[in-house]
Protein backbone atom coordinates (compact mmCIF):
# COMPACT_ATOMS: atom_id res chain seq x y z
CA UNK A 1 0.00 0.00 0.00
CA UNK A 2 2.91 2.54 0.68
CA UNK A 3 3.92 2.19 -2.96
CA UNK A 4 0.95 2.10 -4.12
CA UNK A 5 0.06 5.71 -2.54
CA UNK A 6 4.14 6.74 -3.81
CA UNK A 7 2.63 6.25 -7.02
CA UNK A 8 -0.27 8.24 -6.87
CA UNK A 9 1.65 10.83 -5.40
CA UNK A 10 4.16 11.01 -8.36
CA UNK A 11 0.56 10.40 -10.60
CA UNK A 12 -1.28 13.45 -9.66
CA UNK A 13 2.12 15.46 -9.87
CA UNK A 14 2.25 14.22 -13.23
CA UNK A 15 -1.61 15.08 -13.97
CA UNK A 16 -0.61 18.60 -12.90
CA UNK A 17 2.80 18.67 -14.88
CA UNK A 18 0.97 18.01 -18.28
CA UNK A 19 -1.91 20.43 -17.54
CA UNK A 20 0.96 23.43 -16.97
CA UNK A 21 2.71 21.69 -20.38
CA UNK A 22 0.27 21.51 -22.48
CA UNK A 23 -3.39 23.43 -21.71
CA UNK A 24 -3.21 27.12 -22.87
CA UNK A 25 -5.95 28.23 -20.90
CA UNK A 26 -6.08 29.21 -17.37
CA UNK A 27 -9.39 27.62 -16.43
CA UNK A 28 -8.77 24.41 -18.16
CA UNK A 29 -5.00 24.45 -16.14
CA UNK A 30 -6.43 25.18 -12.81
CA UNK A 31 -9.02 22.38 -13.29
CA UNK A 32 -6.69 20.00 -14.30
CA UNK A 33 -4.05 20.76 -11.58
CA UNK A 34 -6.72 20.59 -8.80
CA UNK A 35 -7.73 17.51 -10.19
CA UNK A 36 -3.75 16.12 -10.19
CA UNK A 37 -3.50 17.35 -6.67
CA UNK A 38 -6.95 15.57 -5.52
CA UNK A 39 -5.03 12.43 -6.97
CA UNK A 40 -2.27 13.34 -4.51
CA UNK A 41 -4.21 13.83 -1.66
CA UNK A 42 -5.70 10.35 -2.45
CA UNK A 43 -2.10 9.17 -2.56
CA UNK A 44 -1.03 11.03 0.76
CA UNK A 45 -3.78 9.24 2.56
CA UNK A 46 -2.82 5.93 1.28
CA UNK A 47 1.04 6.36 2.58
CA UNK A 48 -0.27 7.58 5.93
CA UNK A 49 -2.37 4.87 6.66
CA UNK A 50 -0.46 2.58 5.53
CA UNK A 51 2.63 3.34 7.96
CA UNK A 52 -0.08 3.58 11.24
CA UNK A 53 1.60 0.70 13.40
CA UNK A 54 -1.02 -2.51 14.04
CA UNK A 55 -1.93 -3.35 17.18
CA UNK A 56 0.38 -7.03 17.04
CA UNK A 57 3.48 -4.79 16.48
CA UNK A 58 2.94 -3.25 20.08
CA UNK A 59 2.10 -6.28 21.84
CA UNK B 1 24.62 50.14 0.93
CA UNK B 2 23.75 48.38 -1.97
CA UNK B 3 21.31 46.17 -2.48
CA UNK B 4 23.97 43.00 -2.64
CA UNK B 5 25.86 44.53 0.22
CA UNK B 6 22.87 44.54 2.33
CA UNK B 7 21.77 41.23 1.61
CA UNK B 8 25.24 39.81 2.26
CA UNK B 9 25.40 41.18 5.75
CA UNK B 10 21.77 40.06 5.91
CA UNK B 11 22.48 36.28 5.38
CA UNK B 12 25.34 36.34 8.07
CA UNK B 13 22.42 36.13 10.30
CA UNK B 14 20.83 32.77 9.23
CA UNK B 15 23.02 30.45 11.05
CA UNK B 16 21.20 32.18 14.06
CA UNK B 17 18.12 29.54 12.62
CA UNK B 18 20.43 26.56 13.03
CA UNK B 19 21.33 27.73 16.30
CA UNK B 20 17.55 28.44 17.82
CA UNK B 21 16.28 25.25 15.83
CA UNK B 22 19.29 22.94 17.39
CA UNK B 23 18.15 24.51 21.23
CA UNK B 24 14.48 23.80 20.00
CA UNK B 25 14.91 20.26 19.16
CA UNK B 26 17.35 19.35 22.16
CA UNK B 27 14.88 20.88 24.70
CA UNK B 28 12.53 19.16 23.14
CA UNK B 29 14.05 15.74 24.10
CA UNK B 30 14.51 13.75 26.77
CA UNK B 31 18.35 14.28 29.01
CA UNK B 32 19.56 11.25 27.66
CA UNK B 33 19.91 11.91 24.25
CA UNK B 34 20.11 15.96 24.78
CA UNK B 35 24.16 15.96 23.65
CA UNK B 36 23.07 13.46 20.98
CA UNK B 37 20.58 15.65 19.28
CA UNK B 38 23.01 18.98 19.44
CA UNK B 39 25.70 16.86 18.43
CA UNK B 40 23.74 16.00 15.17
CA UNK B 41 22.61 19.42 14.31
CA UNK B 42 26.98 20.06 13.90
CA UNK B 43 27.52 16.83 12.18
CA UNK B 44 24.01 17.46 9.74
CA UNK B 45 25.33 20.98 8.83
CA UNK B 46 28.56 20.25 8.55
CA UNK B 47 27.62 17.20 5.83
CA UNK B 48 25.42 19.60 4.44
CA UNK B 49 27.25 22.40 3.63
CA UNK B 50 30.27 19.97 2.22
CA UNK B 51 28.47 18.52 -0.36
CA UNK B 52 25.84 21.75 -1.38
CA UNK B 53 29.75 23.25 -2.25
CA UNK B 54 30.76 20.09 -3.95
CA UNK B 55 27.69 19.43 -6.22
CA UNK B 56 24.43 21.03 -4.77
CA UNK B 57 25.23 24.35 -6.33
CA UNK B 58 26.14 23.05 -9.53
CA UNK B 59 22.28 21.42 -9.89
CA UNK B 60 21.02 24.69 -7.94
CA UNK B 61 22.59 27.28 -10.47
CA UNK B 62 21.06 30.77 -10.92
CA UNK B 63 19.06 32.71 -13.19
CA UNK B 64 20.89 33.42 -16.33
CA UNK B 65 23.65 30.94 -15.69
CA UNK B 66 24.58 27.71 -17.53
CA UNK B 67 21.13 25.75 -16.81
CA UNK B 68 19.74 22.31 -19.12
CA UNK B 69 15.94 23.04 -20.15
CA UNK B 70 13.51 20.49 -21.63
CA UNK B 71 11.76 21.77 -24.70
CA UNK B 72 7.57 20.75 -24.53
CA UNK B 73 4.79 21.92 -26.68
CA UNK B 74 7.66 24.47 -28.19
CA UNK B 75 8.49 25.88 -24.72
CA UNK B 76 11.60 25.71 -22.81
CA UNK B 77 11.47 24.31 -19.17
CA UNK B 78 14.62 24.78 -17.33
CA UNK B 79 14.89 21.72 -15.06
CA UNK B 80 18.27 21.29 -13.61
CA UNK B 81 21.62 23.94 -13.24
CA UNK B 82 24.78 23.51 -14.75
CA UNK B 83 27.14 25.39 -13.04
CA UNK B 84 31.12 23.54 -12.16
CA UNK B 85 31.31 21.23 -8.96
CA UNK B 86 32.81 22.78 -5.84
CA UNK B 87 31.92 26.42 -6.92
CA UNK B 88 34.09 26.24 -10.21
CA UNK B 89 33.56 29.12 -12.38
CA UNK B 90 31.76 31.50 -10.01
CA UNK B 91 32.95 35.19 -10.19
CA UNK B 92 32.98 35.99 -6.33
CA UNK B 93 34.05 39.33 -7.64
CA UNK B 94 30.55 39.81 -9.66
CA UNK B 95 27.15 40.59 -7.92
CA UNK B 96 24.45 37.57 -7.36
CA UNK B 97 25.68 34.03 -7.61
CA UNK B 98 28.44 34.72 -5.10
CA UNK B 99 25.63 35.54 -2.76
CA UNK B 100 23.31 33.26 -3.59
CA UNK B 101 25.82 29.84 -3.35
CA UNK B 102 26.52 31.49 -0.14
CA UNK B 103 22.86 31.55 0.77
CA UNK B 104 22.27 28.29 -0.77
CA UNK B 105 24.83 26.71 1.70
CA UNK B 106 23.14 28.22 4.94
CA UNK B 107 20.14 26.99 3.55
CA UNK B 108 20.86 23.43 2.39
CA UNK B 109 22.50 23.11 5.88
CA UNK B 110 19.04 24.41 7.55
CA UNK B 111 17.03 22.29 5.51
CA UNK B 112 18.96 19.43 6.32
CA UNK B 113 18.97 20.26 9.93
CA UNK B 114 15.01 20.34 10.02
CA UNK B 115 14.40 16.45 9.79
CA UNK B 116 16.47 15.75 13.32
CA UNK B 117 13.54 17.36 15.11
CA UNK B 118 11.50 14.04 13.95
CA UNK B 119 14.10 11.50 14.65
CA UNK B 120 15.32 12.82 17.87
CA UNK B 121 15.89 9.95 20.81
CA UNK B 122 16.34 7.04 17.59
CA UNK B 123 18.20 8.30 14.89
CA UNK B 124 21.69 7.01 14.39
CA UNK B 125 24.38 9.88 13.45
CA UNK B 126 25.86 8.20 10.98
CA UNK B 127 22.60 7.57 8.98
CA UNK B 128 21.12 11.11 9.49
CA UNK B 129 24.66 12.46 8.01
CA UNK B 130 24.02 10.12 5.15
CA UNK B 131 19.91 11.54 4.49
CA UNK B 132 21.75 15.00 5.08
CA UNK B 133 24.27 14.39 2.16
CA UNK B 134 21.36 13.53 -0.12
CA UNK B 135 19.17 15.86 0.81
CA UNK B 136 21.80 18.59 0.59
CA UNK B 137 23.26 16.60 -2.53
CA UNK B 138 19.97 16.34 -4.57
CA UNK B 139 16.66 17.21 -3.49
CA UNK B 140 17.02 20.33 -1.93
CA UNK B 141 19.33 22.38 -4.91
CA UNK B 142 16.30 20.72 -7.58
CA UNK B 143 13.94 22.15 -5.91
CA UNK B 144 15.85 25.21 -5.35
CA UNK B 145 16.98 25.43 -8.66
CA UNK B 146 13.28 25.27 -9.96
CA UNK B 147 12.43 27.89 -7.60
CA UNK B 148 15.51 30.44 -7.47
CA UNK B 149 17.86 29.26 -9.71
CA UNK B 150 15.48 30.55 -12.84
CA UNK B 151 13.92 26.63 -13.12
CA UNK B 152 10.22 25.77 -14.37
CA UNK B 153 8.66 27.05 -10.79
CA UNK B 154 9.75 30.76 -10.95
CA UNK B 155 9.09 30.38 -15.04
CA UNK B 156 5.38 30.17 -13.98
CA UNK B 157 5.68 33.20 -11.43
CA UNK B 158 6.09 31.20 -8.38
CA UNK B 159 6.81 33.19 -5.69
CA UNK B 160 9.09 31.73 -1.98
CA UNK B 161 11.09 34.60 -1.37
CA UNK B 162 12.65 33.15 1.60
CA UNK B 163 12.35 29.41 1.29
CA UNK B 164 8.95 28.58 2.53
CA UNK B 165 8.61 26.01 0.37
CA UNK B 166 12.58 25.50 -0.56
CA UNK B 167 13.72 25.03 2.82
CA UNK B 168 10.74 24.19 5.35
CA UNK B 169 8.60 22.13 3.57
CA UNK B 170 11.40 20.17 1.41
CA UNK B 171 12.84 19.60 5.24
CA UNK B 172 9.53 19.20 6.51
CA UNK B 173 8.26 16.27 4.17
CA UNK B 174 11.82 15.05 4.74
CA UNK B 175 11.16 14.52 8.22
CA UNK B 176 7.84 13.12 7.84
CA UNK B 177 9.38 10.38 5.76
CA UNK B 178 12.13 10.13 8.31
CA UNK B 179 9.56 9.97 11.37
CA UNK B 180 7.73 6.86 9.04
CA UNK B 181 10.76 5.32 8.44
CA UNK B 182 11.95 5.25 12.13
CA UNK B 183 8.87 4.32 13.67
CA UNK B 184 7.66 5.68 16.75
CA UNK B 185 10.10 6.02 20.01
CA UNK B 186 9.66 2.50 22.33
CA UNK B 187 6.88 3.24 25.11
CA UNK B 188 5.44 6.14 22.84
CA UNK B 189 2.24 3.73 22.67
CA UNK B 190 0.80 1.39 24.53
CA UNK B 191 -1.08 -1.68 23.02
CA UNK B 192 -4.45 -0.07 22.15
CA UNK B 193 -2.15 2.27 20.41
CA UNK B 194 -2.81 5.28 22.70
CA UNK B 195 0.58 8.13 22.83
CA UNK B 196 2.19 8.41 25.95
CA UNK B 197 3.63 11.93 26.86
CA UNK B 198 7.37 12.14 26.55
CA UNK B 199 8.47 15.41 27.73
CA UNK B 200 10.88 16.93 26.82
CA UNK B 201 13.73 18.14 29.82
CA UNK B 202 14.50 21.70 29.42
CA UNK B 203 11.26 24.16 28.56
CA UNK B 204 13.77 27.48 28.22
CA UNK B 205 16.05 25.81 25.91
CA UNK B 206 12.68 25.48 23.80
CA UNK B 207 11.77 29.09 24.23
CA UNK B 208 14.98 30.54 23.74
CA UNK B 209 15.91 28.69 20.86
CA UNK B 210 12.86 29.89 19.43
CA UNK B 211 13.60 33.63 20.00
CA UNK B 212 16.97 32.58 18.85
CA UNK B 213 15.55 31.29 15.47
CA UNK B 214 13.43 34.87 14.55
CA UNK B 215 17.67 36.96 14.05
CA UNK B 216 18.07 33.95 11.67
CA UNK B 217 14.37 34.08 9.91
CA UNK B 218 15.20 37.96 9.85
CA UNK B 219 18.41 36.64 7.30
CA UNK B 220 16.56 34.68 5.24
CA UNK B 221 13.53 36.67 4.57
CA UNK B 222 15.55 39.87 3.59
CA UNK B 223 18.08 38.23 1.82
CA UNK B 224 16.16 35.76 0.27
CA UNK B 225 13.63 38.29 -1.39
CA UNK B 226 16.97 40.65 -2.09
CA UNK B 227 18.88 37.92 -4.14
CA UNK B 228 15.68 36.52 -6.02
CA UNK B 229 12.99 38.45 -5.69
CA UNK B 230 14.96 41.97 -6.38
CA UNK B 231 13.62 43.43 -3.52
CA UNK B 232 15.33 47.20 -1.71
CA UNK B 233 17.26 47.18 1.04
CA UNK B 234 14.80 49.58 1.87
CA UNK B 235 12.13 46.88 2.47
CA UNK B 236 13.98 45.18 5.34
CA UNK B 237 12.54 47.01 7.96
CA UNK B 238 9.09 46.02 6.43
CA UNK B 239 10.29 42.34 6.18
CA UNK B 240 11.25 42.68 9.32
CA UNK B 241 8.07 43.59 11.13
CA UNK B 242 6.17 40.82 8.78
CA UNK B 243 8.79 38.31 10.37
CA UNK B 244 8.14 39.41 14.07
CA UNK B 245 4.04 39.52 13.15
CA UNK B 246 3.80 36.32 11.89
CA UNK B 247 6.18 34.59 14.90
CA UNK B 248 4.25 36.68 17.38
CA UNK B 249 0.62 35.83 16.30
CA UNK B 250 1.67 32.32 15.68
CA UNK B 251 2.79 32.35 19.36
CA UNK B 252 -0.71 33.99 20.51
CA UNK B 253 -2.67 31.19 18.30
CA UNK B 254 -0.93 28.84 20.32
CA UNK B 255 -1.35 30.02 23.17
CA UNK B 256 -4.85 30.90 23.05
CA UNK B 257 -6.28 27.78 21.39
CA UNK B 258 -4.03 25.47 24.25
CA UNK B 259 -5.82 28.19 26.77
CA UNK B 260 -9.11 27.29 25.81
CA UNK B 261 -8.67 23.70 25.41
CA UNK B 262 -6.14 22.64 28.83
CA UNK B 263 -7.02 25.67 30.95
CA UNK B 264 -3.02 27.07 30.71
CA UNK B 265 -1.01 28.01 27.98
CA UNK B 266 1.25 24.86 27.04
CA UNK B 267 4.98 26.61 26.73
CA UNK B 268 6.30 24.16 24.33
CA UNK B 269 3.39 23.98 22.14
CA UNK B 270 3.79 27.72 21.89
CA UNK B 271 7.21 27.83 21.08
CA UNK B 272 6.14 25.87 18.01
CA UNK B 273 3.39 27.97 17.03
CA UNK B 274 6.11 30.96 17.03
CA UNK B 275 8.30 28.92 14.53
CA UNK B 276 5.32 27.79 12.38
CA UNK B 277 4.68 31.70 12.10
CA UNK B 278 8.36 32.18 11.04
CA UNK B 279 8.09 29.01 8.47
CA UNK B 280 4.75 30.41 7.23
CA UNK B 281 6.36 34.23 6.97
CA UNK B 282 9.21 32.90 4.56
CA UNK B 283 7.51 32.85 1.20
CA UNK B 284 5.66 36.15 1.33
CA UNK B 285 7.23 38.55 4.10
CA UNK B 286 8.49 41.15 1.60
CA UNK B 287 5.18 41.12 -0.15
CA UNK B 288 2.60 41.87 2.43
CA UNK B 289 0.87 44.23 4.34
CA UNK B 290 1.57 44.09 8.39
CA UNK B 291 -2.35 43.25 8.74
CA UNK B 292 -2.15 40.39 5.91
CA UNK B 293 1.08 38.98 8.35
CA UNK B 294 -1.27 38.80 11.19
CA UNK B 295 -3.34 36.59 9.43
CA UNK B 296 -0.80 34.61 8.28
CA UNK B 297 0.74 33.98 11.60
CA UNK B 298 -2.46 33.15 13.66
CA UNK B 299 -3.59 30.32 10.85
CA UNK B 300 -0.35 28.55 10.63
CA UNK B 301 -0.05 28.76 14.84
CA UNK B 302 -3.43 26.93 15.27
CA UNK B 303 -2.56 24.39 12.50
CA UNK B 304 0.81 23.78 14.12
CA UNK B 305 -1.33 23.13 17.58
CA UNK B 306 -4.14 21.01 15.89
CA UNK B 307 -1.37 19.35 13.15
CA UNK B 308 0.32 18.44 16.47
CA UNK B 309 -1.88 16.61 17.98
CA UNK B 310 -4.03 15.15 15.17
CA UNK B 311 -0.32 13.23 13.89
CA UNK B 312 0.67 12.16 17.22
CA UNK B 313 -3.10 10.55 18.18
CA UNK B 314 -4.87 9.69 14.79
CA UNK B 315 -1.73 8.70 12.54
CA UNK B 316 0.69 8.13 14.95
CA UNK B 317 3.36 9.97 13.82
CA UNK B 318 6.08 10.16 16.90
CA UNK B 319 7.22 13.78 15.90
CA UNK B 320 9.26 14.35 19.20
CA UNK B 321 10.04 18.41 17.89
CA UNK B 322 6.83 19.03 15.69
CA UNK B 323 8.91 19.30 13.00
CA UNK B 324 6.46 18.13 10.58
CA UNK B 325 3.82 20.38 11.71
CA UNK B 326 5.99 23.55 12.19
CA UNK B 327 8.10 23.07 8.26
CA UNK B 328 5.77 21.10 6.28
CA UNK B 329 2.12 22.00 7.60
CA UNK B 330 2.38 25.56 8.17
CA UNK B 331 5.25 25.77 5.72
CA UNK B 332 2.15 24.61 3.07
CA UNK B 333 0.22 27.30 4.43
CA UNK B 334 2.19 29.77 4.00
CA UNK B 335 3.00 28.97 0.04
CA UNK B 336 -0.75 28.62 -0.53
CA UNK B 337 -1.42 32.05 1.37
CA UNK B 338 1.24 33.72 -0.51
CA UNK B 339 -1.35 32.88 -3.86
CA UNK B 340 -3.86 35.55 -2.49
CA UNK B 341 -2.43 37.81 -0.34
CA UNK B 342 0.20 40.36 -1.43
CA UNK B 343 1.10 39.82 -5.08
CA UNK B 344 -2.48 38.63 -6.62
CA UNK B 345 -3.10 36.50 -9.31
CA UNK B 346 -0.49 33.81 -8.24
CA UNK B 347 -3.06 30.97 -7.71
CA UNK B 348 -2.13 28.61 -10.54
CA UNK B 349 1.88 28.63 -9.84
CA UNK B 350 1.90 28.38 -5.65
CA UNK B 351 -0.84 25.45 -6.57
CA UNK B 352 1.83 23.78 -8.83
CA UNK B 353 4.33 24.26 -5.98
CA UNK B 354 2.24 22.71 -3.89
CA UNK B 355 1.76 19.76 -6.41
CA UNK B 356 5.21 19.59 -6.92
CA UNK B 357 6.23 19.10 -3.04
CA UNK B 358 3.45 16.86 -2.16
CA UNK B 359 3.59 14.84 -5.61
CA UNK B 360 7.94 14.93 -6.12
CA UNK B 361 9.14 16.12 -2.91
CA UNK B 362 7.81 14.11 -1.01
CA UNK B 363 7.74 10.56 -2.41
CA UNK B 364 11.43 11.58 -3.68
CA UNK B 365 12.97 11.93 -0.45
CA UNK B 366 10.70 8.85 0.91
CA UNK B 367 12.58 6.73 -1.64
CA UNK B 368 16.51 8.12 -1.09
CA UNK B 369 15.70 7.61 2.85
CA UNK B 370 14.07 4.77 2.62
CA UNK B 371 17.19 3.28 0.47
CA UNK B 372 19.71 4.62 2.77
CA UNK B 373 17.67 2.87 5.54
CA UNK B 374 18.34 -0.31 3.77
CA UNK B 375 22.01 -0.35 3.79
CA UNK B 376 22.86 1.68 6.83
CA UNK B 377 19.85 1.42 9.33
CA UNK B 378 18.41 4.61 11.14
CA UNK B 379 16.92 3.15 13.86
CA UNK B 380 19.63 2.73 17.00
CA UNK B 381 19.12 -0.89 18.90
CA UNK B 382 16.86 -1.27 21.25
CA UNK B 383 19.66 -1.25 24.17
CA UNK B 384 20.50 2.34 22.66
CA UNK B 385 17.48 3.90 23.10
CA UNK B 386 17.05 2.45 26.55
CA UNK B 387 20.10 3.90 27.72
CA UNK B 388 19.96 7.03 25.56
CA UNK B 389 21.20 7.96 22.47
CA UNK B 390 24.20 10.12 24.48
CA UNK B 391 25.87 7.14 26.40
CA UNK B 392 25.12 4.86 23.40
CA UNK B 393 26.17 6.97 20.87
CA UNK B 394 28.80 9.30 22.09
CA UNK B 395 29.80 7.66 25.26
CA UNK B 396 28.88 10.13 27.61
CA UNK B 397 26.15 11.97 28.66
CA UNK B 398 25.17 15.83 28.50
CA UNK B 399 24.29 15.95 32.11
CA UNK B 400 26.41 12.90 33.40
CA UNK B 401 25.74 14.03 37.89
CA UNK B 402 22.31 12.87 36.67
CA UNK B 403 21.62 9.56 37.47
CA UNK B 404 20.66 6.55 34.04
CA UNK B 405 17.21 7.21 32.86
CA UNK B 406 17.14 2.92 31.91
CA UNK B 407 15.26 2.61 35.44
CA UNK B 408 11.83 4.54 34.08
CA UNK B 409 12.57 3.18 30.86
CA UNK B 410 9.35 0.34 30.62
CA UNK B 411 7.88 -1.32 27.28
CA UNK B 412 4.70 -0.86 27.24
Amino acid sequence: MKLAGLLLLLSGWVICLTALALLPSQSTRLSFLLAGMAVEVIGLVIVARAHIPLREDRG
Amino acid sequence: MTGLAAAGLLILLIPFAFAGLALMSTGLTRSRSAAHSVMSTLTVAAVAVLIYVVCGFAWQGYPGRAAFALTVAGKQWNWIGAEGLFLRGLDFEGPGAGFAACFGMFSAALAAIIPLGAGEERWRLGSAAASAAVLAGWTYPLFAHWVWGGGWLAQLGFVDAGGTATIQVVGGLTALSVSWILGPRRGKYNQDLMPFAMPGHNAVFVLFGALLALLGWFGLNSAGAMLFYGAAPSRVPLIAINTTLCAGSGLLATVLVTRTRFGKPDAWLSANGWTGGLAASSACAAFVTPAEAIILGLVAGALVTFSIEWLELHLKVDDPAGAISVHAVAGLWGVFATGFLGRNGQWIAQLAGIATLLGFVLPTTYGLNWLINRFWPYRVTVDGERNGMDLHELGANAYPELASHSEDFMQR
